[in-house]
Order: structure tokens, then sequence, then C-alpha cells
């Protein structure tokens, strides 16, 4: 039964790349403008340690922003979740972060942090930073008020409710927030390499792009969205181990 | 019924706490820019120390606005409150034990550590040492062998017992009730009154009881308050007379029952 699930989605991504296949084999389009997936898969191979190489730096970028999104992310958010004051003063600004549009940004940051690592770790925590905050502190402030009133007469400290109740039930939420970040962590990190940048998969396939070895750009955007794919699997394992309860058909009562 | 065994938590402090409520009212601001709603018109109870108090109404009377106001979760718009001699809405906090609504287990928590939440909170417990304390209530209200089950593995009723015991474990003098079976269907709550008379027997308390259910009230309390619909009021009082235990089956059959039961509707307007 659980095998029947995999062979549609697999039968569909054959078909895709057979489809994708056929088309490049005709002449409609030159090999400079098309290539097959043939063709990348012989460059995923022949050129696998520029890739690799490559991919190393964008994985690094993407973790590293990712882990600092997520830390400044859930401090903020249980800053904000405690203290009303805080929350008011800084939604507005939580919002803007996310209306920032990145694209814009990536130079400017390149100017102020130079190349290298760090300006493409502070697009990626940029762009991860909202969906993360937001999501754990709906999941906190998402708690039942019953919940809340037992708590209370239990005579439950602020810190034993927080720590309890709220963290546990925002879990879900906060997973919700992971797997939005995922993804997008990726897109800011290629933002930032197109900006400025000496390596990274983003950067060779923009130049792979302008010196037209097309196979090559198209495996760069294969392990980009590999990269991103693998990152979004990851947070969904870790929400299984992490929430068995949501997959009990019964949750918070 | 049950003999009481050896004290399971360093003797749980069974206190001999009365409960006095005195011509409180609340409002609700149920839309902005009307009116507030009066939820609570001039509602005066008294329980005695060890005395279980059912409270009976209909709907949206404000019974479990009552129980809130008791327990110190909700401050009255007007009138007094004190539970044991205390005012205060912490002092009073102190002295109740809650039992909301539907049961409140934490669902990443199986139903030792539910109860043992309380010992966690209100004793200062480490989460280890709670359970170990929590352990033997489970044995004597039915609940070994269930300890990790978790509340998703656990029966509606089951469920009930965890947060029962867990409101026991906050070792509070005062229990307050709200509708604690009203999510069961008829047959299983009338196991588990049965089961609260007992739990109860064992382990004395000053009981206020919310509930919509006659027969579940004169087959636990020693006396009935009966609501009036909104704005709630005790239109009446019952002191229910029946000998204990009081076994459902010949206790509802009695005369005595079918009086009580005939005064109760008739105050509730049915």
């Amino acid at each position: 039964m659980r095998a029947a699930r995999w062979i549609a989605p697999v039968v569909m991504f054959v078909a895709a790349i057979l489809a994708w296949q056929g088309v490049a084999s005709t002449d409609w389009f030159d090999d400079l403008t098309l290539a097959s997936p043939a063709e990348v898969a012989d460059s995923l191979w022949s050129d696998r340690s520029l890739l690799f190489d490559s991919l190393g730096t964008t994985v690094i970028e993407v973790l590293v922003g990712l882990g600092i999104s997520v830390a400044l992310g859930a401090l903020t958010a249980i800053a904000m979740h405690l203290w009303r004051p805080l929350h008011e003063a800084a939604y507005p600004l939580l919002v803007g972060s996310q209306a920032i549009p990145v694209v814009i940004v990536a130079p400017l940051f390149i100017i102020a942090f130079d190349y290298g690592l760090w300006p493409k770790v502070a697009i990626v925590a940029l762009v991860c930073f909202f969906p993360v905050t937001v999501n754990l502190m709906d999941g906190l402030r998402s708690v039942a008020p019953e919940q809340l009133k037992l708590m209370r007469s239990l005579g439950a400290s602020r810190v034993q409710t927080l720590w309890k109740v709220e963290l546990p039930s925002a879990l879900p939420s906060l997973f919700s927030g992971l797997k939005i970040a995922a993804t997008v962590s990726v897109i800011g990190a290629v933002f930032g390499e197109m900006a400025g940048a000496e390596s990274g998969l983003g950067y060779l396939v923009l130049l792979d792009n302008h010196q037209l070895e097309t196979p090559r750009a198209y495996a760069g955007v294969v392990l980009l969205a590999a990269l991103a794919v693998g990152l979004f699997l990851l947070t969904t394992v870790a929400e299984r181990v992490a929430t068995p309860w949501t997959r009990e058909g019964d949750t918070t009562a | 019924m049950q003999t009481r065994l050896e004290s399971p938590v360093e003797e749980p402090l069974v206190g001999q706490a009365d409960v006095s409520v005195t011509g409180i009212e609340r409002r609700f601001v149920a839309r902005r820019r009307r009116p507030p709603v009066l939820a609570l018109d001039g509602v005066s109870i008294d329980v005695a120390a060890g005395e279980v108090l059912a409270i009976v109404g209909p709907s949206g009377c404000g019974k479990s606005t009552l129980l809130e106001l008791i327990a110190g979760l909700q401050a009255p718009d007007a009138g007094a409150i004190a539970v044991g001699g205390a005012v205060g809405a912490d002092e009073r906090l102190r002295a109740c034990a809650y039992m909301p609504q539907r049961d409140g287990l934490l669902p990443w928590r199986d139903a030792l550590g539910n109860a043992a939440l309380a010992l966690e909170c209100a004793g200062g417990f480490t989460r280890a040492r709670a359970r170990e304390a929590a352990a033997p209530l489970f044995e004597r209200f039915g609940l070994d062998g269930f300890e990790s089950a978790t509340p998703a593995e656990l029966s509606g009723g089951m469920r009930q017992r965890v947060a029962f015991v867990r409101t026991l474990l906050a070792g509070r003098p005062v229990l307050l009730l709200d509708e604690p079976f009203g999510a069961l269907d008829s047959l299983t709550r009338g196991q588990m009154q049965e089961w609260l008379a007992g739990a109860l027997a064992s382990e004395p308390r000053t009981v206020v009881l919310v509930t919509h259910d006659v027969d579940e009230a004169l087959l636990l309390a020693d006396r009935v308050a009966i609501m009036s619909p909104r704005p709630g009021r005790v239109v009446s009082e019952l002191r229910v007379d029946l000998p204990r235990p009081r076994p459902r089956r010949r206790t509802v059959t009695t005369p005595e029952f079918a009086s009580l039961k005939e005064q109760a509707l008739e105050a509730l307007g049915q």
C-alpha cells in the first residue's frame, strides 16, 4: 500500500524527463539554447568536481543562514510572545523585513560585507527570518485558552507554561515555517551569489549562462532544486520525529 | 467503598475549606460599542467544608463563569468570594484545583506525565520525581497499565480519569469540576459518575461540580443549586438526603430520587 503512493509521482517524473528529452532531441532548439537531460547528466558527471565544489559553497551559505535565522527567529518570537509591548513595537518592522525586495538588496549587502560568505549568509537569514518568526509566534499564541487557565490554576510560572505547554504546542507551526524557510533559503543564497561571488552554484550558473555552457548551467539548476527539496524532506523527517502526536488523529484536546 | 490505602503523595493536603460566594455580578462585552451582557446577576452560594455542591443550569447561564470566578481565574464586577477565608484571587487560585470542561490533556505527554504535570507546577517536583509520586494514584483510580498510553490512545472516560487524578494531585482542598463528563456518551457517563463518587469517598474534598445533567447532580452532590437562564441567578437549592453510596441503578429508581428530580426539573422550568 505504501509503495503505491510512490508510483504515480515517479511515473510523472519519468514522463516529464522523457518529454524534455524528446523536445531537446528535435531540431526546434539548438544545443546552446536547450540542454537535454542526457547532456545534463553527462555534465553532472564530467563536471562533478566543479559542480560539487560550488554546491558545497552554497550548502554552507544556506545552512549557516538558516541556523542564524532559526536562532534569531526563535528568540524574537518568544520575546514578542512574552512581552506584548515588544510585539506591538516590532511587528511592523518584522513585516517590513519580508517586504524588502531581496534581489535589489543583495548587491547592497555585497557592498556592505564584501564578497565571500557573510553577505550570502545575511541574505539567507533575512529571507528565512520572517517565516520562522511569524509561524512560531502564531503557534505560541494558538494554545487553547482553557489550557492556559489550567496551567494558571495549577500554579505554573510563566516559564513553566511556556516550556511545558506553549512551546510544544507551537512545534507544528514552527515546522511549517521551517519548511518554507528551507525552500526559500536556496533562492536567497542564489540571489546573493548572483550579486557578486567567487564560488557557489548561483555564481556558476550565471557564469555558464554567459559562456554558453548550457548543459552545466542546467546541471547547476538541477543541483539547486535537489538541495531545496532535500532540505524540505529533512525538515519533514525532523517534524515527524519531533511531533509524533500530530499523526495520531487527535490534535490538541 | 474503597478503603484509603497508604497515602500516595506525602499526605496530600486534604484541607477543610469552605467556599462562600456573595452577590456576584459578572458582565461581558460581547460586541464592541454594545452594552455589556449581564452573565451573572447577584449569585450567592455557600459550600461547607467537605460538601459536594452541584450547580445545574441551562447552557449559557454562566455556571462555568461562576466556577472560574471561584477559582480566581476571572474577577467579578461586584460581590465577594472567599475560599477557606481567602478572598484574594491569587490566594483562591492556590486553594482550588480546577478541572476544565475538555480534559486539557497534553497530547505529547503520556497519561502519567499528564497527571504528574500538577506536581511539576504546583509542587515544584522534577519530571521524574513527579511521575514517581503520581504513579500510586493510577493504581488507586483504575488507571494502572495505562501509564504510558498517550491521550489519543485513551477512551473518553479514561481521559477524564487522568484529568481528575491531575486535579487531585494539585493538592488543593477545593475541587472545581466543570462538566467533567459532558462529552461522554450516557453509558460511560453513568460509569464515570459512580467512579467519581468512589474517588471522592476515598479522597474527600470540598467540591463544586457544574453540570447540565440533573441525574448526575443528584447522584453525586450533597446539595444542588439550580440556576436560571442568562442572566444567571440561583433560583432554587435542593438538599440531597439520599444515602451513600448511591449505586446508579438502585438509586435512580427510588421514589425519593424521583421526587428530587421532579423538584429540580420544575425549578429549571422543564
